[in-house]
């Protein structure tokens, strides 16, 4: 029987199999950054190991780092500690770091695929969950813990038992105006936060194909919120032309037999799934969430959910809870949703597109009264290609706050948060309780979305805006 | 890592699903460099309110967390498996985890026993009823009993073997390091490496 595109790249990384044990795997990348490391190198000390391959690592500071005054050093006492440690530990161990002020510093999971590092048939693995990112290039790439971090760091390698495969198969045109984040959150709405439990998903269908990388990469980098530990898509030549000439692809005749490889790194006609879910992408619209899992979303055109609404008792108590958190009542329409800020940026959303596609919607325009919205590139390098094409003047000119790279408020360690009570629209990944700070209340959104959020101050898509004069 | 085969404790009954690892801990406990001293973020934000199940003294020195479905959702951060351990909980018992935070648990020592949401609803009940009610969760016999409460929980083979056995991943992995050494000499040349 044939096989899936992510058992193909298991099957070329296990270096040893037995009965009755988990596969052995080899990781080609491992990331590293600041949060989820320290602990993992103190182990390597206690036990006196090496970091088995340095040149297969490397570390980047994105986490904690601020997105104003990078030149100064870093206020927070706690932050700047544990941005100090990292550095520390990559001198000591030989491990290369993007650290704060260097070109090449951003959030991990845009370095990696801006460098050509994140290439076809790869296992990459992160202290991080959402390195499910690099999925888009199919590589098999999931976040591990702090214990796990430090597995690889000594052996290069992950003890993992086989993932069982799910497709989700989003076929037809997308209908203007709806985007790839919009067909992340409607999978999420369809098969909920435990769906994916267990799976690797394998993105497939006209519309997969037809999104860019950047698309691609929005889609596989919410994949662990429907519970999956990694998705991928199959490579094909919109990957290649990604690739091409990037700093760490190959080149000349290793180029031809790389794209050969590459080329085969598809799922075969008769590979059975474990599981198959079928998405109309005609049927799709721009998409948010209103509640406190990335799993309670509805089309902007919908209004917030009753707890009557519920499949059962579980679900009714979450939906009471959330509706609590978020002070929402049932039945309010969800345009009629006021927000205090708008961020656009972190690994889902803060690649160059992202901001071409936010920056498309404020020309001309400006943010509402009232509203604060931030602008933070997933990268130095976005950043300056951002400001390569004036898209920072389009931002300030439209009263919008212009940021260093880094993760910024997706996850508000750094001073970038909500106030308690606060509510956002967002294009991060997250809508937990507290994400953006303590009491924040958070709707995920597109960039485009967001953009005209900022512009009306409620949940709105571009085509709600009016022309500008 | 200690060995994991039978424990006793008392338990708190979490009536929420869908407990991701933000709400176990927030994002501003993990600026921290060390491997211990995570209790006082454990359900930090939830803690403050003071009807929360962790603050009711009837539950002070439960070992035992039993919780809805989808345990461990989202963040990677194994900060949270130190969080509950350093609390003093050995067992979380729910009816589905997240695969991340579940293998994190099993690294570290903290046993993540999957059983049916209807024996999450009976165990709920017998520890309400009885906040000082015992729960033994037997590793050998992958059996978790209360009260009158008896059911079979799901834990991977291979993990109740480490945790019973006390061992540590990079100690078993490194006895393949030739393998290992092996599968790097047949790599393609022109895979990426990190060196600039």
């Amino acid at each position: 029987m044939g096989r899936t595109l992510a058992q193909k790249v298991w099957d070329d990384h296990v270096v040893r199999r037995a009965e009755g044990e988990p596969d052995l795997l080899y990781i080609d990348l491992h990331l590293v950054h600041e949060v989820t490391s320290p602990q993992a190198f103190d182990g390597l000390r206690a036990t006196g190991r090496p970091v088995r391959r340095p040149d297969l690592t490397l570390a980047t500071e994105d986490h904690n780092v601020p997105t104003t005054d990078i030149d100064k050093p870093i206020a927070d006492p706690v932050s700047k500690a544990q941005v100090d440690a990292l550095r520390r530990n990559c001198e000591e161990f030989g491990v290369p770091v993007f650290s704060l002020g260097s070109r090449e510093q951003g959030i991990v999971h845009v370095v990696g695929p801006q460098l050509g590092l994140t290439q076809p048939g790869m296992t990459v693995v992160c202290g991080d969950s959402h390195t499910s990112t690099h999925g888009a290039f199919g590589a098999l790439a999931f976040g591990i813990g702090t214990s796990e971090v430090e597995h690889v760091l000594a052996t290069q390698t992950l003890p993992l038992k086989p993932f069982k495969t799910m497709a989700i198969t989003v076929d037809g045109d997308l209908p203007a105006g709806v985007t790839a984040k919009d067909v992340i959150l409607a999978v999420i709405a369809e098969i909920g936060t435990g769906g994916g439990q267990g799976y690797v998903l394998e993105y497939r269908g006209s519309a997969i194909r037809g999104l860019s990388m950047e698309g691609r990469m929005t889609i596989c980098n919410m994949s662990i919120e429907a519970g999956a530990r990694a998705g991928l898509v199959a490579p094909d030549e919109t990957t290649f032309a990604y690739l091409k000439g990037r700093d760490h692809a190959p080149a000349g005749t290793e180029w031809e037999a790389a794209v050969e490889y590459w080329s085969s790194l598809r799922t075969d006609e008769d590979a059975e799934f474990d599981a198959e879910v079928v998405i109309d992408a005609s049927a799709l619209s721009p998409f948010v969430t209103w509640g406190t899992n990335p799993g309670q979303g509805l089309p902007l055109s919908a209004s917030v959910p009753s707890p009557d609404d519920a499949a059962d008792e579980v679900d009714r108590i979450a939906i009471e809870r959330a509706l609590e958190y978020m002070d929402l009542a049932p039945g309010t329409p969800l345009r009629e949703i006021a927000v205090d800020t708008v961020f656009v940026g972190s690994c889902t959303n803060g690649r160059i597109e992202d901001l071409r596609a936010a920056a498309e919607v404020m020309r001309g325009r400006r943010v509402a009264d009232g509203v604060r919205m931030l602008v933070v590139p997933g990268s130095v390098r976005v950043r300056l290609q951002a400001m390569d094409e004036g898209l920072d003047t389009v931002f300030t000119e439209a009263g919008a706050e212009w940021r260093e790279a880094g993760c910024s408020m997706c996850l508000a360690m750094n001073p970038d948060k909500l106030a308690p009570g606060e509510r956002s629209a967002s294009t991060s990944n997250r809508n937990f309780e507290g994400r953006q700070g303590p009491g924040g209340r958070t709707h995920l959104v597109s960039p485009q979305v967001a953009a005209a959020t900022a512009v009306t101050g409620r949940l709105s898509a571009p085509a709600d805006l009016a022309p500008v004069a | 890592m200690d060995s994991f085969i039978v424990h006793t404790g008392t338990a708190v009954p979490l009536r929420r699903s869908n407990v991701d690892t933000d709400q176990i801990i927030p994002a501003e406990y993990l600026k921290r460099i060390t491997r211990h001293g995570f209790e006082d973020g454990l359900f930090s934000a939830w803690r403050r309110d003071p009807a929360f199940v962790l603050n009711d003294p009837a539950y002070a020195g439960a070992s035992v967390l039993v919780a809805g479905p989808d345990f461990g959702t989202g963040s990677s951060r194994e900060h949270a498996v130190w969080a509950l351990q350093d609390y003093g909980f050995r067992v979380v018992i729910s009816s589905r985890f997240a695969d991340i935070f579940r293998g994190n648990s099993g690294k570290g020592g903290l046993l993540t026993a999957q059983v049916p949401q209807d024996v999450i609803e009976r165990l709920w009940a017998v520890i309400e009823a009885d906040p000082a009610a015992e729960v033994t969760v037997d590793l050998e016999k992958r059996q978790v009993s209360a009260g009158e409460v008896v059911a079979a929980f799901d834990v991977d083979d291979y993990v109740r073997w480490r945790l019973m056995e006390g061992l540590d991943d990079i100690g078993i992995t490194l006895q393949y390091v030739d393998a290992i050494a092996d599968f790097e000499e047949n790599r393609p040349s022109w895979k990426p490496t990190t060196a600039s």
